[in-house]
């Protein structure tokens, strides 16, 4: 029998329509939902010091940390966030206390904080950002310079409820 | 008389080669601006990693008794001890980055790292152990499958160790790195493709 419902090119057809339909929303499930929170990083808590003081910058200065927090789902801005940062830079390794800092987020949820030179450690120029203040869950990011020379880095938060 | 000469001249040209292709990747890793920010135990790894690699070009040629004076039985004892100079070079390696920053070498150890160089250091140094283990019984084995055996984890340090290399962007300067790179490709293919099995000749003529 061939009624509509069963020939080959209906059947492709409504095969294709499904999966055109259903694929999109399997790959891209977070769309309906706005802003995704950020994952943690591999290796961003490597060498974490938990507590790190706010301070006006680390060490002598010269390279830019910069970054944002927002909050999941609307993206809006969240200001007064700590964000903790460290690195392998010209004045220390990552073990050393004094190459940790930490900073809070503007009104607009931007950051940045002025630290040595970061120069490049277990093969990548990087850095390591934290948030660990408990409101939000804990993020670690592990941002990598594009360049060795690059005198700046950025690094995104979208946080969501703990 | 002039035969004998050339020959000297052939030989001191070999060794003139292969010591530039090693001296010169390990004198600019050893005056990397890089060190300057670098503690002593992360330099001595770094440092123990270029010697290692150096090591990779030099292991098929003593091997193959290629390096004039370093031919049959010599040459295979050279080989002997290199490999076990290339054990502790990944020891002090591993070890060094260890003291250094231990997460970063625990992730790397368990394959878990963000860079992935990291899991083809860490392939090398487990088919450099491996190759140990199997020299320690190479005696209980057949010759045809210790040489199966060694050639296969050969090639596995030799890509590994090449891919780590070249990805990193550390204390090594990147053209001598990549000629060193090129040069233990070349190098072990050369053994490990070897029809003729040279390396196997190379211990045949002189009854060892």
């Amino acid at each position: 029998m061939t009624d509509a419902f069963t020939t080959r090119r209906t059947l492709l057809a409504t095969t294709g329509a499904f999966v055109a339909t259903a694929l999109p929303g399997l790959i891209l499930p977070a769309r309906a939902q706005g802003v995704a929170a950020t994952p943690s990083m591999r290796g961003g808590s490597n060498n974490y010091l938990p507590g790190a003081p706010i301070v006006e910058r680390i060490g002598g200065g010269g390279f830019w940390m910069t970054g944002t927090v927002r909050r999941a789902g609307d993206g809006a801005p969240l200001a007064g966030q700590r964000i903790q940062i460290w690195a392998h830079t010209t004045e220390g390794n990552e073990r050393d206390p004094w190459s940790h800092g930490a900073t809070l987020s503007d009104a607009n949820g931007e950051f940045r904080l002025e630290m040595p030179q970061i120069v490049p450690a277990f093969g990548q120029p990087h850095g390591h950002l934290a948030y660990d203040s408990g409101d939000f869950r804990t993020v670690f990011l592990r941002p990598v310079m594009g360049s060795a020379r690059d005198t700046s880095l950025h690094a995104d938060f979208v946080l969501e409820p703990a | 008389m002039i035969i004998t000469e050339k020959l000297r001249l052939r030989a001191g040209l070999a060794w003139a080669l292969v010591a530039l292709a090693i001296l010169l990747p390990l004198a600019l890793a050893a005056t990397s601006p890089l060190l300057a920010w670098r503690g002593p135990a992360y330099i001595i790894a770094g440092l123990a990693g270029v010697v290692a690699m150096a090591m990779l070009l030099l292991q098929p040629l003593f091997a193959l008794g290629w390096l004039p004076g370093l031919a049959g039985r010599r040459g295979r004892r050279v080989h002997r001890w290199t490999g076990a100079a290339l054990v502790t070079a990944v020891i002090i390696h591993v070890a060094g980055l260890w003291l250094t920053s231990p997460p970063d070498v625990i992730d790397a150890l368990l394959f878990a790292s963000p860079t992935p160089f990291s899991a083809w250091g860490v392939i090398a140094m487990w088919a450099v152990f491996a190759t140990a283990v199997l020299a320690a019984l190479r005696r209980r084995l057949r010759p045809r499958w210790w040489r199966r055996l060694h050639t296969a984890l050969a090639v596995v340090i030799a890509a590994g160790s090449v891919v780590h290399a070249l990805l990193i962007e550390g204390t090594m300067e990147t053209v001598s790195k990549a000629v060193l790179c090129a040069l233990v490709v070349a190098a072990t293919l050369w053994v490990a493709a070897d029809p003729g099995d040279r390396a196997g000749r190379n211990r045949a003529q002189s009854g060892g």
